[in-house]
């Protein structure tokens, strides 16, 4: 047991060693060799047992069926065997019984010979003839409806055999008359030593009537045989009387047997026979063996059509359940690759925000200090109208504020980007903010001579959100936009109100647009066109974004035409996205 | 009041920052004095508690948050102006719960420094 377990534990293992493998690389084709394992494994697993059993119940169920079929036909065999006999010994009993009872002269007349056949058909059926032989083989008187009255025999085979054994019985011949029929003979002996013998004929028709009482089904056929093999009633497929059997004589035997063998037609039967120790009969029954396992082939039918089915449902089982199992799978592996990516995102933004904010306060400080001076500087020409060169002075420290304003509006849009990183909630001006993040590209824009259309609504209210958030949303659609458009294009960025209560931000652009099929997955994390150089995260972290805030984003895209990237943002930041 | 009579007490490790500030509010007719350090402010207002401070949040040694917090303790009727290179408003706010009077951020515009420090000595705040 323990190295079966084993075995299994290895293969279980070497199987799923994919699972284990490198994490990161989420390719389809694992998932698909994976899920190929799991179904082959619990399959075989599964159906193996049930190719078992379906054999092993087939083999018995078919021994069993056969003995079914087997016993009633040896025992009705064994019967009408016992009936055979019975009959035989009758006849012989009656023929002993009048060789016995009555002398040898009153026998040798005609008339009471006549007498006592005529009792004797009245009892018993059968009987075809009586007559009486003397033991030189004469024929000494005779009853029945042939002329036979002194007809030698004592050539005849029978009539040694009977003076010697005492009582014979014939195989089935036709004779002088021409239907088939059979001889019982039986010497007797008075006290004198004189022997006579009684021979009476018996017509065999009666033992077809005797197989006809095992009343057998039509496809059936039982007949009486000599022991080599010579037909002794005619039979249904085998032949007709005094024929040769064309099948070979089965082995000895007194007891009903049976056995499993082909005819001269090489169709499957079951042949029971059984040898008679009184006498050289052989009584044979035969069955197809097509016929007697129909209801075999039945159930053998119903048993592949439920095994076939049971298979299949296993299959189909096993393959859905894998299914939902390499889904999950695959959506768990998934959701905690993106989440690590967005802790990976967030951190780098976060040290980005960290290095911005230490960046700028160093540079504040000595850029206070210049202001100060340079203020100074032209503090003091203002107080000095005779300073030689004055107005060129003052126009110099004018640069340096000016210069110095500029660095501080950069210096403060860092540390704006630092902010970011604190999700807090404050009145904003969208424009406000679409403006901030639009001076981001402005030179990449210009760069490029890529137009940005400005029509911004300026009644818009001011709304409660995240000032960091949606600055990232709004840098994340209009970088797609810039990469998405060629040289010379054109953006157009609008805000409006939309209904209900909501803000309505979009991005237009002219560039080369999505495909129905990208479009479908445009959200979705690691979807990305951008081979190589994109993560496939800016979009579906602006839409989780979007959605955290409340929000909503849809977009449609015309291959060739262009993209409308569409933000609606509620007026009032609901509770649970504030919090 | 007039400016002439404003006490105005510059605190900030910026030595050529705050010197030429208080050089400039002196050419617009207000008179400071100037600090470098937390403890040096400390002593100063307690020896003469000005009108009016301008401190840098980030010092040396003390930290200008506690500083704010020592000159509200002994003189909450000082005014505090708070100055920061740092872009987050959260020193700034917390500044402001502390008791300060407003918030700059370096580098500053010297009449918006002079209008804020107006509305402090005034009171209108």
């Amino acid at each position: 047991m323990r190295a079966v377990a084993t075995v299994f534990k290895t293969i279980l293992r070497h199987s799923f060693k994919d699972l284990h493998g490198s994490e990161d690389i989420l390719s389809p084709e694992r998932y698909v060799s994976l899920r190929r394992k799991i179904v082959g494994l619990m399959a075989v697993v599964a159906v193996v047992p049930l190719l078992l059993m379906a054999a092993i119940n087939y083999h018995e169920y078919r021994a069993a069926l056969g003995r079914e079929i087997q016993n009633p036909l040896r025992i009705l065999l064994s019967k009408t065997k016992n009936s055979f006999e019975l009959f035989l010994a009758e006849r012989t009993s009656t023929v002993s019984f009048i060789a016995s009872a009555y002398p040898f002269e009153e026998l040798a007349q005609e008339k009471n010979l006549k007498h006592i056949f005529t009792v004797m058909t009245q009892v018993f059926d059968g009987f075809v003839d009586l007559g009486l032989i003397d033991e030189n083989g004469v024929q000494v008187s005779y009853a029945g409806p042939y002329p036979l009255a002194g007809k030698h025999y004592a050539e005849q085979s029978w009539f040694s055999q009977v003076m010697i054994r005492g009582t014979y019985i014939s195989d089935v011949f036709m004779g002088y008359r021409h239907f088939p029929h059979m001889i019982i003979a039986v010497r007797h002996m008075d006290e004198s030593g004189k022997n006579w013998v009684v021979r009476a004929t018996i017509d065999t028709t009666r033992f077809d009537r005797l197989i006809a009482a095992m009343s057998l089904e039509p496809d059936s056929d039982a007949f009486l045989l000599n022991k080599e093999g010579i037909l002794q009633t005619t039979s249904n497929y085998y032949g007709k009387v005094l024929e040769r059997l064309p099948i070979p004589m089965p082995t000895q035997s007194y007891e009903a047997r049976l056995v499993e063998t082909q005819d001269q037609r090489g169709e499957d039967i079951y042949l029971a026979y059984s040898y008679f120790p009184e006498s050289d009969f052989v009584l044979m029954a035969v069955k197809p063996r097509g016929s007697a396992l129909k209801t075999w082939y039945m159930v053998k039918g119903d048993l592949l059509f439920i095994f076939v089915l049971g298979v299949m449902a296993i299959f189909l089982v096993v393959y859905k359940m894998t299914d939902l199992l390499i889904q999950r799978m695959r959506e768990s592996e998934e959701r905690r690759e993106l989440a690590f990516r967005q802790v990976e995102h967030a951190q780098k933004l976060s040290s980005i925000g960290r290095l911005a904010a230490g960046v700028a306060h160093e540079i504040n400080n000595p850029l206070a200090a210049i202001n100060e001076k340079a203020g100074l500087m032209k503090d003091l020409l203002g107080l000095r109208p005779d300073f030689p060169d004055r107005e060129r002075f003052i126009t110099l420290a004018d640069a340096i504020l000016k210069s110095i304003r500029r660095c501080r509006d950069i210096t403060h849009r860092m540390l704006g980007f630092a902010r970011r990183m604190d999700v807090s909630y404050e009145e904003l001006d969208i424009n406000e903010v679409l403006t901030d993040t639009l001076s981001f590209l402005d030179q990449e824009a210009k760069h490029r001579g890529v137009t940005i259309v400005r029509e911004l609504d300026e009644s818009l209210p001011r709304i409660k959100s995240d000032r960091g958030q949606l600055q990232q949303v709004f840098l994340n659609i209009l970088n797609n936009a810039l990469a998405a458009v060629p040289d010379d294009g054109r953006i157009e960025v609008k805000t409006g109100e939309g209904v209900p209560d909501s803000l309505v931000i979009s991005f237009q652009d002219n560039g080369c647009g999505m495909s129905q099929d990208t479009l479908e997955h445009v959200f979705e994390p690691f979807f990305t066109t951008k081979k190589g150089t994109g993560t496939g995260l800016g979009l579906s972290i602006t839409y989780g974004i979007i959605k955290k805030l409340g929000g909503d984003i849809a977009v449609t895209s015309k291959q060739g035409d262009g993209t409308l990237f569409t933000v609606y943002l509620p007026k009032t930041a609901r509770k649970e996205a504030a919090s | 009041m007039e400016r002439k009579d404003w006490n105005v007490l510059l605190v900030d490790d910026e030595r050529e920052f705050v010197t030429t500030l208080s050089e400039r509010l002196g050419l617009r007719g207000i008179h400071s004095r100037v600090v470098f350090d937390g403890e040096s402010a400390l002593r100063e207002v307690a020896e003469n508690p000005p009108h009016l401070v301008v401190l840098d949040v980030m010092l040396p040694g003390m930290r200008g948050l506690e500083v704010l917090r020592g000159i509200k303790a002994g003189f909450p009727n000082v005014k505090v102006i708070l100055l920061t290179g740092h872009g987050t408003t959260k020193n700034g706010i917390e500044g402001m719960k502390l008791g300060a009077f407003d918030y700059m951020i370096k580098p500053l515009d010297i009449d918006v420094l002079i209008e804020k420090m107006t509305e402090a000595v005034g009171g209108r705040r």
